[in-house]
Protein backbone atom coordinates (compact mmCIF):
# COMPACT_ATOMS: atom_id res chain seq x y z
CA UNK A 1 0.00 0.00 0.00
CA UNK A 2 1.35 3.53 -1.28
CA UNK A 3 1.42 6.35 1.41
CA UNK A 4 -1.82 9.12 0.14
CA UNK A 5 0.35 12.10 -1.26
CA UNK A 6 -1.44 15.10 0.89
CA UNK A 7 -1.64 18.34 -0.68
CA UNK A 8 0.76 21.28 0.60
CA UNK A 9 -0.40 24.27 2.23
CA UNK A 10 0.81 26.28 -1.27
CA UNK A 11 -1.71 23.92 -2.47
CA UNK A 12 -4.56 23.15 -0.04
CA UNK A 13 -7.70 25.29 -1.34
CA UNK A 14 -8.22 28.32 1.39
CA UNK A 15 -10.03 28.97 3.80
CA UNK A 16 -11.21 25.45 4.53
CA UNK A 17 -13.63 25.63 1.59
CA UNK A 18 -14.28 22.37 -0.10
CA UNK A 19 -16.75 21.02 -2.40
CA UNK A 20 -20.20 20.17 -0.61
CA UNK A 21 -22.03 17.47 0.50
CA UNK A 22 -18.55 15.80 2.19
CA UNK A 23 -20.97 15.16 5.49
CA UNK A 24 -21.79 12.00 2.91
CA UNK A 25 -18.33 10.56 3.16
CA UNK A 26 -18.39 10.62 6.73
CA UNK A 27 -20.45 8.25 9.09
CA UNK A 28 -21.59 9.26 12.13
CA UNK A 29 -24.14 7.17 12.92
CA UNK A 30 -21.82 5.44 15.64
CA UNK A 31 -22.48 8.32 17.97
CA UNK A 32 -25.86 6.88 17.83
CA UNK A 33 -27.27 5.35 21.86
CA UNK A 34 -30.93 5.46 20.38
CA UNK A 35 -32.78 5.09 17.10
CA UNK A 36 -35.39 6.14 15.71
CA UNK A 37 -37.76 3.54 14.22
CA UNK A 38 -40.40 4.07 11.27
CA UNK A 39 -44.06 2.05 11.66
CA UNK A 40 -45.13 2.56 7.95
CA UNK A 41 -48.55 2.07 8.52
CA UNK A 42 -48.88 4.69 11.41
CA UNK A 43 -47.24 7.28 8.89
CA UNK A 44 -49.22 10.02 7.65
CA UNK A 45 -46.61 11.34 5.59
CA UNK A 46 -46.66 14.83 6.66
CA UNK A 47 -42.45 14.77 6.27
CA UNK A 48 -42.20 16.76 9.67
CA UNK A 49 -39.65 14.41 10.68
CA UNK A 50 -37.81 15.08 6.92
CA UNK A 51 -38.38 19.02 7.84
CA UNK A 52 -36.52 19.01 11.13
CA UNK A 53 -34.30 16.08 10.91
CA UNK A 54 -30.60 17.92 11.90
CA UNK A 55 -28.40 15.13 9.79
CA UNK A 56 -30.73 14.87 6.87
CA UNK A 57 -31.12 11.34 7.58
CA UNK A 58 -35.27 11.04 6.84
CA UNK A 59 -34.63 9.32 3.45
CA UNK A 60 -37.47 9.86 0.74
CA UNK A 61 -38.48 8.40 -2.93
CA UNK A 62 -41.28 10.46 -4.96
CA UNK A 63 -41.79 12.93 -1.83
CA UNK A 64 -42.83 10.12 0.44
CA UNK A 65 -41.23 9.09 3.73
CA UNK A 66 -38.92 5.53 3.43
CA UNK A 67 -37.16 5.45 6.35
CA UNK A 68 -33.81 6.36 7.84
CA UNK A 69 -30.38 7.27 7.27
CA UNK A 70 -28.57 4.81 9.85
CA UNK A 71 -24.97 5.73 8.74
CA UNK A 72 -26.14 9.85 9.30
CA UNK A 73 -28.56 9.57 11.56
CA UNK A 74 -27.33 10.50 15.17
CA UNK A 75 -30.11 9.06 17.20
CA UNK A 76 -31.34 12.78 18.64
CA UNK A 77 -34.82 11.52 18.76
CA UNK A 78 -36.10 15.61 16.98
CA UNK A 79 -38.21 13.29 14.70
CA UNK A 80 -39.51 11.22 17.61
CA UNK A 81 -40.60 14.42 19.29
CA UNK A 82 -41.98 16.18 16.63
CA UNK A 83 -44.09 13.47 14.77
CA UNK A 84 -47.57 14.39 15.16
CA UNK A 85 -49.34 10.56 15.12
CA UNK A 86 -51.17 9.61 18.26
CA UNK A 87 -49.94 7.65 21.49
CA UNK A 88 -50.68 3.72 20.01
CA UNK A 89 -50.24 4.55 16.85
CA UNK A 90 -46.55 6.24 16.53
CA UNK A 91 -45.11 6.39 13.43
CA UNK A 92 -41.66 7.43 14.94
CA UNK A 93 -40.61 5.52 18.03
CA UNK A 94 -37.22 5.32 19.65
CA UNK A 95 -35.43 2.11 20.78
CA UNK A 96 -32.00 1.81 22.52
CA UNK A 97 -29.01 0.62 20.63
CA UNK A 98 -27.71 -2.50 22.18
CA UNK A 99 -24.84 -4.38 21.23
CA UNK B 1 -14.12 67.76 1.63
CA UNK B 2 -17.12 68.14 4.63
CA UNK B 3 -15.05 69.58 7.34
CA UNK B 4 -17.05 68.10 10.77
CA UNK B 5 -17.00 68.12 14.05
CA UNK B 6 -16.98 64.16 15.56
CA UNK B 7 -16.47 62.23 18.48
CA UNK B 8 -14.17 58.89 17.60
CA UNK B 9 -17.44 57.14 17.70
CA UNK B 10 -19.14 59.74 15.29
CA UNK B 11 -15.98 59.40 12.85
CA UNK B 12 -16.37 55.68 12.95
CA UNK B 13 -20.54 55.16 12.04
CA UNK B 14 -20.19 57.79 9.33
CA UNK B 15 -17.43 55.96 7.96
CA UNK B 16 -20.11 52.90 8.56
CA UNK B 17 -22.90 54.64 7.11
CA UNK B 18 -20.85 55.81 3.90
CA UNK B 19 -19.70 51.62 3.07
CA UNK B 20 -23.29 51.04 3.67
CA UNK B 21 -22.17 47.32 4.78
CA UNK B 22 -24.39 44.52 3.72
CA UNK B 23 -24.91 43.43 7.23
CA UNK B 24 -24.04 44.76 10.80
CA UNK B 25 -24.43 42.78 13.91
CA UNK B 26 -23.57 44.26 17.46
CA UNK B 27 -24.18 44.08 21.06
CA UNK B 28 -23.66 47.21 22.78
CA UNK B 29 -21.09 47.81 25.12
CA UNK B 30 -19.29 51.29 26.83
CA UNK B 31 -17.32 52.97 24.97
CA UNK B 32 -18.55 52.02 21.85
CA UNK B 33 -21.60 51.45 22.02
CA UNK B 34 -22.41 54.57 20.09
CA UNK B 35 -20.82 53.63 17.20
CA UNK B 36 -23.46 50.66 16.10
CA UNK B 37 -26.03 52.85 18.42
CA UNK B 38 -25.34 55.79 15.94
CA UNK B 39 -25.49 53.18 12.69
CA UNK B 40 -28.73 51.83 13.98
CA UNK B 41 -30.32 55.30 13.54
CA UNK B 42 -29.02 55.56 10.12
CA UNK B 43 -30.63 52.29 9.25
CA UNK B 44 -33.82 53.27 10.80
CA UNK B 45 -33.60 56.40 9.29
CA UNK B 46 -33.08 54.24 5.62
CA UNK B 47 -29.88 56.25 4.86
CA UNK B 48 -27.80 53.03 4.69
CA UNK B 49 -28.97 49.43 3.11
CA UNK B 50 -27.79 47.70 6.07
CA UNK B 51 -29.72 44.16 7.25
CA UNK B 52 -29.00 45.26 10.97
CA UNK B 53 -29.13 42.28 13.26
CA UNK B 54 -29.35 43.27 17.15
CA UNK B 55 -28.27 39.80 18.80
CA UNK B 56 -28.58 39.04 22.98
CA UNK B 57 -24.74 38.70 22.82
CA UNK B 58 -20.96 39.68 21.25
CA UNK B 59 -20.48 35.80 21.00
CA UNK B 60 -23.60 35.64 19.06
CA UNK B 61 -22.82 38.88 16.89
CA UNK B 62 -20.03 37.84 15.89
CA UNK B 63 -21.28 34.39 15.04
CA UNK B 64 -23.72 36.05 13.16
CA UNK B 65 -20.99 37.75 10.88
CA UNK B 66 -19.16 34.83 10.27
CA UNK B 67 -22.47 33.32 8.61
CA UNK B 68 -23.23 36.74 6.78
CA UNK B 69 -19.29 36.91 5.54
CA UNK B 70 -19.64 33.18 4.72
CA UNK B 71 -22.90 34.18 2.56
CA UNK B 72 -21.21 37.06 0.86
CA UNK B 73 -22.08 39.77 2.03
CA UNK B 74 -20.41 43.06 3.08
CA UNK B 75 -20.25 42.61 7.09
CA UNK B 76 -19.31 45.16 9.68
CA UNK B 77 -19.34 45.41 13.65
CA UNK B 78 -18.36 47.09 17.07
CA UNK B 79 -17.54 45.81 20.31
CA UNK B 80 -14.88 46.99 22.72
CA UNK B 81 -13.53 45.01 26.07
CA UNK B 82 -15.74 42.36 27.57
CA UNK B 83 -17.43 41.94 24.55
CA UNK B 84 -14.22 41.74 22.39
CA UNK B 85 -13.35 38.69 25.10
CA UNK B 86 -16.74 37.31 24.39
CA UNK B 87 -16.07 37.44 20.41
CA UNK B 88 -12.71 35.77 21.22
CA UNK B 89 -13.83 32.10 20.98
CA UNK B 90 -14.89 32.94 17.27
CA UNK B 91 -12.17 36.07 15.84
CA UNK B 92 -9.99 32.85 14.64
CA UNK B 93 -12.75 31.19 12.85
CA UNK B 94 -13.28 34.65 10.87
CA UNK B 95 -9.90 34.41 10.45
CA UNK B 96 -9.02 30.49 9.48
CA UNK B 97 -12.27 30.57 6.76
CA UNK B 98 -10.54 33.48 5.32
CA UNK B 99 -13.94 36.01 6.27
CA UNK B 100 -12.84 39.94 5.42
CA UNK B 101 -15.08 41.31 8.53
CA UNK B 102 -14.20 44.67 9.56
CA UNK B 103 -14.58 45.55 12.87
CA UNK B 104 -14.17 48.94 14.96
CA UNK B 105 -13.40 48.19 18.12
CA UNK B 106 -12.68 50.52 21.21
CA UNK B 107 -9.92 49.96 23.26
CA UNK B 108 -10.81 49.29 26.89
CA UNK B 109 -9.54 47.56 29.92
CA UNK B 110 -10.21 43.98 30.71
CA UNK B 111 -12.10 42.92 33.86
CA UNK B 112 -10.85 42.29 36.43
CA UNK B 113 -11.70 44.31 38.99
CA UNK B 114 -13.96 46.01 36.19
CA UNK B 115 -12.92 48.92 34.78
CA UNK B 116 -14.85 50.57 31.54
CA UNK B 117 -11.76 52.75 30.59
CA UNK B 118 -8.77 53.05 28.00
CA UNK B 119 -5.99 50.23 28.09
CA UNK B 120 -4.83 47.44 25.10
CA UNK B 121 -5.47 45.21 26.89
CA UNK B 122 -8.91 43.71 25.13
CA UNK B 123 -6.97 44.57 21.29
CA UNK B 124 -3.46 42.71 22.71
CA UNK B 125 -5.55 40.00 24.19
CA UNK B 126 -6.66 39.04 20.46
CA UNK B 127 -3.59 40.02 18.70
CA UNK B 128 -2.92 35.92 17.57
CA UNK B 129 -6.03 35.54 16.34
CA UNK B 130 -5.52 36.17 12.50
CA UNK B 131 -7.29 39.14 12.90
CA UNK B 132 -5.19 42.86 11.20
CA UNK B 133 -5.09 45.06 13.89
CA UNK B 134 -5.01 48.83 12.96
CA UNK B 135 -4.09 51.87 15.47
CA UNK B 136 -5.70 55.17 15.83
CA UNK B 137 -3.91 58.33 16.81
CA UNK B 138 -7.40 60.49 16.95
CA UNK B 139 -10.69 60.35 15.36
CA UNK B 140 -9.42 61.18 11.46
CA UNK B 141 -7.03 58.68 11.53
CA UNK B 142 -10.00 56.39 13.03
CA UNK B 143 -12.21 57.63 10.05
CA UNK B 144 -9.71 57.19 7.50
CA UNK B 145 -8.43 53.73 8.75
CA UNK B 146 -11.82 52.55 8.95
CA UNK B 147 -12.29 52.98 5.63
CA UNK B 148 -8.93 51.27 4.22
CA UNK B 149 -9.45 48.45 6.16
CA UNK B 150 -12.33 47.00 4.04
CA UNK B 151 -10.25 47.05 1.05
CA UNK B 152 -7.54 45.72 2.91
CA UNK B 153 -9.30 43.00 4.41
CA UNK B 154 -11.50 42.07 1.37
CA UNK B 155 -8.85 42.03 -1.06
CA UNK B 156 -8.95 38.55 -2.57
CA UNK B 157 -4.72 38.78 -1.80
CA UNK B 158 -5.39 39.35 1.33
CA UNK B 159 -8.93 37.64 2.51
CA UNK B 160 -8.79 38.48 6.71
CA UNK B 161 -10.95 39.96 8.43
CA UNK B 162 -9.37 43.33 9.80
CA UNK B 163 -10.14 45.64 13.38
CA UNK B 164 -9.46 49.31 13.24
CA UNK B 165 -8.74 50.82 17.02
CA UNK B 166 -9.66 53.68 18.77
CA UNK B 167 -8.88 54.62 22.75
CA UNK B 168 -11.61 54.45 24.77
CA UNK B 169 -13.21 57.78 25.80
CA UNK B 170 -9.61 59.61 24.89
CA UNK B 171 -10.71 59.35 21.43
CA UNK B 172 -14.07 57.31 21.21
CA UNK B 173 -15.87 60.29 23.25
CA UNK B 174 -13.35 63.29 22.12
CA UNK B 175 -15.03 66.03 19.93
CA UNK B 176 -12.48 66.56 16.88
CA UNK B 177 -12.32 68.43 13.87
CA UNK B 178 -12.35 66.05 10.71
CA UNK B 179 -11.92 65.71 7.34
CA UNK B 180 -14.10 63.53 5.67
CA UNK B 181 -14.64 61.95 2.23
CA UNK B 182 -18.21 62.81 -0.10
CA UNK B 183 -20.01 59.79 0.36
CA UNK B 184 -20.09 58.87 -3.71
CA UNK B 185 -15.95 59.24 -2.90
CA UNK B 186 -16.17 56.25 0.09
CA UNK B 187 -18.61 54.51 -2.61
CA UNK B 188 -16.21 54.12 -5.19
CA UNK B 189 -13.22 53.59 -3.08
CA UNK B 190 -14.36 50.64 -1.53
CA UNK B 191 -16.01 49.20 -4.00
CA UNK B 192 -18.23 45.86 -3.71
CA UNK B 193 -17.10 43.03 -2.23
CA UNK B 194 -16.59 39.96 -4.99
CA UNK B 195 -15.98 36.89 -3.10
CA UNK B 196 -14.85 33.98 -5.02
CA UNK B 197 -17.43 31.60 -3.63
CA UNK B 198 -20.05 31.82 -1.17
CA UNK B 199 -23.04 29.93 0.60
CA UNK B 200 -25.67 31.19 -1.16
CA UNK B 201 -24.85 30.19 -4.52
CA UNK B 202 -27.07 27.56 -4.89
CA UNK B 203 -25.47 26.93 -8.43
CA UNK B 204 -21.76 26.27 -6.76
CA UNK B 205 -22.08 24.42 -3.43
CA UNK B 206 -19.57 24.43 -0.93
CA UNK B 207 -18.45 23.50 2.55
CA UNK B 208 -17.19 25.95 4.81
CA UNK B 209 -15.65 24.92 7.99
CA UNK B 210 -15.62 21.49 8.00
CA UNK B 211 -13.88 19.29 10.23
CA UNK B 212 -10.18 19.66 9.51
CA UNK B 213 -7.95 17.11 12.03
CA UNK B 214 -4.02 16.51 12.05
CA UNK B 215 -4.28 16.13 9.03
CA UNK B 216 -5.20 19.52 7.14
CA UNK B 217 -5.33 21.89 10.15
CA UNK B 218 -1.74 22.42 10.30
CA UNK B 219 -1.73 23.60 6.68
CA UNK B 220 -4.91 26.02 6.92
CA UNK B 221 -3.11 27.46 10.05
CA UNK B 222 -0.43 27.94 8.03
CA UNK B 223 -1.94 29.86 5.13
CA UNK B 224 -3.19 32.51 7.32
CA UNK B 225 0.42 33.37 8.70
CA UNK B 226 1.01 33.55 4.93
CA UNK B 227 -1.65 35.81 4.46
CA UNK B 228 -1.11 38.11 7.45
CA UNK B 229 2.63 38.40 6.61
CA UNK B 230 0.96 39.20 2.41
CA UNK B 231 -1.33 41.79 3.61
CA UNK B 232 1.71 44.17 4.62
CA UNK B 233 2.13 45.16 0.95
CA UNK B 234 -1.59 45.46 0.65
CA UNK B 235 -1.63 47.74 3.45
CA UNK B 236 0.51 50.33 2.02
CA UNK B 237 -0.72 49.82 -1.54
CA UNK B 238 -4.75 50.63 -0.06
CA UNK B 239 -2.52 53.80 2.19
CA UNK B 240 -0.92 55.05 -1.39
CA UNK B 241 -4.44 55.34 -2.92
CA UNK B 242 -5.62 56.95 -0.03
CA UNK B 243 -3.17 59.23 0.07
CA UNK B 244 -3.45 60.31 -3.34
CA UNK B 245 -7.26 61.20 -2.80
CA UNK B 246 -6.96 62.84 0.60
CA UNK B 247 -3.35 64.11 0.68
CA UNK B 248 -3.23 62.25 4.32
CA UNK B 249 -0.18 59.26 4.16
CA UNK B 250 -0.13 56.18 6.19
CA UNK B 251 2.47 53.82 6.84
CA UNK B 252 2.64 50.56 8.54
CA UNK B 253 3.89 52.84 11.02
CA UNK B 254 5.13 56.37 11.16
CA UNK B 255 7.96 58.54 11.98
CA UNK B 256 8.07 61.57 13.90
CA UNK B 257 11.29 63.19 14.42
CA UNK B 258 13.19 59.61 14.35
CA UNK B 259 15.80 59.67 11.46
CA UNK B 260 18.03 62.03 13.73
CA UNK B 261 16.66 61.14 17.48
CA UNK B 262 19.47 60.07 20.34
CA UNK B 263 16.27 59.16 22.49
CA UNK B 264 13.28 57.81 21.33
CA UNK B 265 10.09 55.91 22.23
CA UNK B 266 7.42 53.67 20.34
CA UNK B 267 3.66 53.76 21.14
CA UNK B 268 0.61 53.33 19.76
CA UNK B 269 -3.03 54.98 19.83
CA UNK B 270 -3.80 58.59 21.39
CA UNK B 271 -0.32 58.77 23.77
CA UNK B 272 0.98 59.90 20.55
CA UNK B 273 -0.49 62.87 20.01
CA UNK B 274 0.88 64.00 23.52
CA UNK B 275 4.33 62.62 22.99
CA UNK B 276 4.82 64.48 19.92
CA UNK B 277 3.81 67.42 22.10
CA UNK B 278 6.78 66.36 24.57
CA UNK B 279 8.88 66.11 21.85
CA UNK B 280 8.68 69.56 20.52
CA UNK B 281 9.50 70.91 23.52
CA UNK B 282 12.90 68.67 23.72
CA UNK B 283 14.11 69.79 19.98
CA UNK B 284 13.26 73.39 21.68
CA UNK B 285 16.12 72.58 23.43
CA UNK B 286 18.66 70.67 21.26
CA UNK B 287 17.62 67.14 22.54
CA UNK B 288 17.47 65.26 19.82
CA UNK B 289 14.16 63.18 21.30
CA UNK B 290 11.67 60.97 18.73
CA UNK B 291 8.86 58.40 18.32
CA UNK B 292 7.78 55.65 16.11
CA UNK B 293 3.94 55.61 16.34
CA UNK B 294 2.76 51.55 15.52
CA UNK B 295 -0.45 52.16 13.33
CA UNK B 296 -0.27 48.41 12.09
CA UNK B 297 0.21 45.96 15.04
CA UNK B 298 -0.96 42.58 12.86
CA UNK B 299 0.92 41.68 10.52
CA UNK B 300 4.01 42.82 12.78
CA UNK B 301 6.31 44.72 10.35
CA UNK B 302 9.30 43.23 12.67
CA UNK B 303 12.13 44.14 9.74
CA UNK B 304 10.98 47.81 9.19
CA UNK B 305 10.58 48.46 12.82
CA UNK B 306 14.24 47.01 13.74
CA UNK B 307 15.65 49.03 10.88
CA UNK B 308 14.35 52.26 12.04
CA UNK B 309 15.27 51.91 15.84
CA UNK B 310 18.23 49.90 15.20
CA UNK B 311 20.73 53.29 15.11
CA UNK B 312 19.15 55.18 18.11
CA UNK B 313 20.79 54.61 20.93
CA UNK B 314 17.98 54.39 23.25
CA UNK B 315 14.37 53.42 22.98
CA UNK B 316 11.65 53.18 25.52
CA UNK B 317 8.43 51.25 24.44
CA UNK B 318 5.26 52.01 25.89
CA UNK B 319 2.94 48.98 26.36
CA UNK B 320 -0.97 50.37 27.39
CA UNK B 321 -1.45 46.78 28.50
CA UNK B 322 0.42 44.29 30.70
CA UNK B 323 1.40 39.95 30.06
CA UNK B 324 1.76 40.08 33.66
CA UNK B 325 5.37 38.93 34.44
CA UNK B 326 6.81 38.28 31.01
CA UNK B 327 9.46 40.14 29.83
CA UNK B 328 7.35 43.49 29.80
CA UNK B 329 4.63 44.10 27.66
CA UNK B 330 3.68 42.57 24.37
CA UNK B 331 4.53 45.81 21.99
CA UNK B 332 8.01 45.60 23.94
CA UNK B 333 8.42 41.49 23.62
CA UNK B 334 8.02 41.98 19.84
CA UNK B 335 10.26 45.01 19.36
CA UNK B 336 13.19 43.59 21.54
CA UNK B 337 13.08 40.67 19.98
CA UNK B 338 12.88 42.24 15.85
CA UNK B 339 15.93 43.81 17.33
CA UNK B 340 18.17 40.77 18.59
CA UNK B 341 19.92 40.46 15.33
CA UNK B 342 21.11 43.70 14.63
CA UNK B 343 24.40 44.08 15.11
CA UNK B 344 24.28 47.48 16.26
CA UNK B 345 20.87 47.99 18.52
CA UNK B 346 19.69 50.47 21.20
CA UNK B 347 19.35 49.98 24.74
CA UNK B 348 15.93 49.37 24.84
CA UNK B 349 13.53 49.54 28.23
CA UNK B 350 9.40 49.28 28.27
CA UNK B 351 6.94 51.57 30.21
CA UNK B 352 3.78 49.61 31.22
CA UNK B 353 1.45 52.76 31.67
CA UNK B 354 -2.11 53.98 31.59
CA UNK B 355 -3.88 50.60 32.74
CA UNK B 356 -7.75 51.09 32.99
CA UNK B 357 -7.48 54.71 32.02
CA UNK B 358 -4.71 56.02 33.91
CA UNK B 359 -4.29 59.62 32.26
CA UNK B 360 -0.43 59.91 30.50
CA UNK B 361 0.06 63.49 31.13
CA UNK B 362 2.58 65.39 29.31
CA UNK B 363 4.66 65.29 32.68
CA UNK B 364 4.94 61.30 31.95
CA UNK B 365 6.30 61.35 28.68
CA UNK B 366 8.82 64.02 30.03
CA UNK B 367 9.95 61.82 32.71
CA UNK B 368 10.57 58.46 30.22
CA UNK B 369 12.71 60.91 27.73
CA UNK B 370 14.45 61.89 31.24
CA UNK B 371 15.12 58.33 32.16
CA UNK B 372 16.29 57.61 28.41
CA UNK B 373 18.92 60.10 28.94
CA UNK B 374 20.51 57.67 31.52
CA UNK B 375 18.91 54.49 30.16
CA UNK B 376 21.73 52.19 31.35
CA UNK B 377 20.57 53.09 35.00
CA UNK B 378 17.07 52.32 34.21
CA UNK B 379 15.03 48.61 34.68
CA UNK B 380 14.04 46.50 31.60
CA UNK B 381 10.43 46.99 32.76
CA UNK B 382 8.76 49.81 34.36
CA UNK B 383 5.79 50.64 35.81
CA UNK B 384 4.58 54.24 34.54
CA UNK B 385 3.06 56.45 37.31
CA UNK B 386 1.72 53.23 39.49
CA UNK B 387 1.16 54.19 43.08
CA UNK B 388 4.06 52.25 45.37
Amino acid sequence: MTEEKKPGWKELPEGDVLESGTAVKFNTGGWRSSRPLWTQSNCIQCLICWIVCPDSSVTTKDGKMTGFDYDHCKGCGICDKECPTKPGKRAITMEAEKK
Amino acid sequence: MPIAAKTGNEAMAEAMRQINPDVVAAYPITPATEVVMIFAQFVADGLVDTEYIPVESEHSAMSACVGASAAGARVMTGTSSQGLALMYEILPIASALRLPIIMSEVNRALSGPINIHCDHSDTMGGRDFGWIQIFSENAQEAYDNLLQAVRIAEDPRVKLPAMVTTDGFIISHCMEKIEMLEDSEVKAFVGERKPAANLLDTEHPITIGALDLQDYYFEHRRQVAEAMGGSAPIILEVADEFAKKTGRKYGLFDEYKLADAEIAMVALGSTCGTAKVVIDELRAKGIKAGMLKIRVFRPFPAEKIAEALAKIPAVAVLDRSDSLNAQGGPVFTEIRSALYDKAKKPKIINYIYGLGGRDIMLTDIRSIFSDLQSVDKQKLVNYLGVRE
